[in-house]
């Protein structure tokens, strides 16, 4: 189901945000949610909350090892921590941290990424997290979650937080179209039909969804209808949806904000290749580094929009 | 019930020393070196200062005592097992398939880990966790966490004792093991520590020092840490391979275990010591 909201580049909001008022209405609802920040309060949109529950609220300072390990206590004792960066310092940076001290334990940690993909745009790409699904998906325990925009971020937050185990939760910082409703609650495990069709399945998470959307409105109009489905629930991955929709279709498409290796593509192959072989597109950052630019330009520059996609679906239904 | 006097405590201690050796010959592998220099204060921790009810290990008035150096597991393992926390027969199990008694400590499998390690560094930023939630909670126990002089080299652990610092834990006491060997050689060799002391201090954290081979002095030094209302550093003055003649201050015991002959060796001199 796509919201009818109209997708004036005004009404857009960052996944960050729903992010933040997540927090904000967690901190009201439940008094064992804690934040630990590394520095990035401002920027991950945990300020208010800091705010707020400032007795909740722990800032370890530029030490993003660290800020696991005193989120793994917290969690041991029985508190429920969002542990706070952006994904290149976490999980980037303290990969050892979240396999040994929290996925090993089953400690109850968030780890929450901000700034993840291309669309990091213009700091370049020291600071575009294009890696980090490939190295959470391998660990045993955690979840990994991608919500695709502002409402789904802010469910997917509240869901991690009824979740007891880790969660690793990826979103991104500039604003981007709304279209996802608030109805529809967050089921960990559980990937969403956003447009309906029988000729080919498109799967993506994130912002970047939005193209394959308006990818699905012109291959309407030449008579072929997609399949949209938002996989933000990568691991789980929602193996049943993703199947009935290519036995339907017969051929699917992946897209994300993310190194072809390892990501969302990979994970949706592996399930094919081994209970449905069928012709499948990967969309994402083919094996290099990003650099500045606008997100759109990064996204045009690396072949990620929908002309690209439509391409790659005209191409797919020729086999 | 009744705490064991020095006396005892040190019988104890021995009698601990060589439940390691026979744990670690029949495991065939394991750290023989750090567990026993740690033995006397894992002993003193256990049957002195802790408060603790074996049967209950999620007790939430219990101290924590989280181990970061965990590949001396081999000597928390040992004294759970003593202080009645599981049964010895268990201890024959240690890095066997299957067993409760991983290579490295693991939360969860065995009652009385409070965490997982194995990697250094990563049980002090727990500890300071802990004893965040602890002071969040109004809770009044103490968190120990065990950790070695070699694991200092980890930029981690000064990130944790920033934040202990910052956030003034007096719930929170580190001991170090500090004898001067590491995996490959001499501390000073691999990577000088120069003064831990100076370092701590201007870490913000209080510093006490003790023989740790002293059980009286191991108790005076750890009592005198819980009435200190910041986190302290315990630097423990210990000796790799203590009670073993021919495993003391050997580097190359820190990552080994006795084979049969050197076990007997061992356990003869233990039980002659006793």
């Amino acid at each position: 189901m796509v919201s009818n909201i109209k997708q004036q580049k005004n009404n857009w909001r960052s996944t960050r945000d729903g992010f933040g008022e997540a927090m904000l209405e967690l901190g009201k609802k439940n008094k064992e949610v804690v934040v630990v920040s590394a520095d990035l309060a401002e920027s991950t949109r945990v300020q208010p909350f800091a705010k707020k529950y400032h007795e909740r609220f722990i800032e370890v300072g530029v030490a993003e090892q660290n800020m696991l390990g005193v989120a793994t206590g917290l969690a041991l004792e029985g508190k429920i921590p969002f542990a706070t960066s952006f994904g290149v310092f976490s999980p980037g940076r303290n990969w050892d941290q979240l396999r040994v001290s929290i996925c090993y334990s089953r400690a109850n940690v968030k780890i929450i990424a901000s700034h993840t993909g291309l669309s990091v745009g213009p700091d370049g790409a020291s600071h575009q997290a294009l890696e980090d699904i490939a190295i959470t998906r391998c660990l045993p325990n955690l979840v990994v979650l991608a919500p695709a925009d502002f409402n789904e971020t802010k469910m997917a937050t509240l869901a991690a937080a009824k979740h007891q185990g880790p969660v690793y939760l990826r979103f991104a910082r500039q604003a981007s179209p709304i279209f996802t409703v608030t109805k529809q609650t967050f089921i960990i495990g559980r990937a969403k039909i956003l447009i309906p069709g029988k000729d080919i399945t498109i799967i993506g998470i994130g912002p970047l969804l939005y193209e394959a959307i308006l990818a699905a409105r012109e291959l309407a109009k030449k008579g072929i209808r997609a399949e949209i489905i938002n996989s933000s629930s990568i691991k789980p991955l929602d193996a049943k949806t993703i199947l009935a929709s290519v036995k339907k279709t017969g051929r699917a498409i992946t897209l994300e904000d993310h190194q072809i290796h390892g990501g969302l593509g990979s994970a949706v192959a592996e399930l094919l290749s081994q209970s449905l072989p069928r012709p499948l597109k990967i969309m994402g950052v083919s094996d290099q580094f990003g650099q500045s630019g606008q997100a759109e330009e990064l996204w045009e520059k690396h072949q990620l929009t929908h002309p690209y996609i439509i391409q790659h679906a005209l191409k797919l239904l020729k086999k | 019930m009744r705490k064991p006097d020095i006396r005892e405590l040190k019988i104890i201690a021995n009698t601990i020393r060589q439940d390691i050796i026979r744990m670690l010959v029949l495991a065939g592998s394991g750290h023989a070196g750090g567990s026993l220099g740690m033995t006397d204060i894992f002993t003193v921790l256990y049957f002195k200062i802790l408060k603790h009810i074996p049967e209950q290990p999620n007790n939430p008035y219990r101290d924590r005592l989280i181990l970061s150096n965990g590949h001396i597991c081999p000597v928390q393992y040992a004294t759970l097992a003593r202080a009645g926390y599981f049964p010895l027969v268990k201890l024959k199990s240690l890095r066997k398939i299957n067993s409760q008694l991983q290579g490295h400590p693991h939360r969860g499998s065995l009652p009385g880990i409070e965490t997982s390690s194995g990697p250094l560094g990563q049980g002090i930023s727990q500890a300071v966790g802990m004893a965040l939630a602890a002071k969040m909670n109004k809770q009044n126990h103490h968190i120990f966490c065990i950790s070695s002089d070699g694991e200092h080299n980890e930029g981690q652990l000064w990130e944790a004792l920033m934040t202990a610092h910052k956030y003034q834990l007096g719930n929170l006491i580190n001991i170090v093991d500090y004898n001067g060997i590491q995996i490959d050689g001499y501390t000073k060799d691999i990577m000088p520590l120069l003064s831990l002391r100076k370092k701590y201090e201007a870490f913000g954290w209080e510093v006490l020092e003790t023989n740790g081979h002293d059980i009286k002095n191991i108790i005076k030094t750890l009592e005198k840490a819980k009435t200190i209302k910041r986190p302290v550093a315990i630097i423990a003055h210990t000796i790799l391979g203590k009670g073993v003649s021919f495993m003391e201050n050997k580097y190359s015991w820190h990552g080994l275990a006795p084979n049969k002959e050197e076990a007997a060796k061992a356990l003869k001199e233990l039980q002659h010591g006793k």
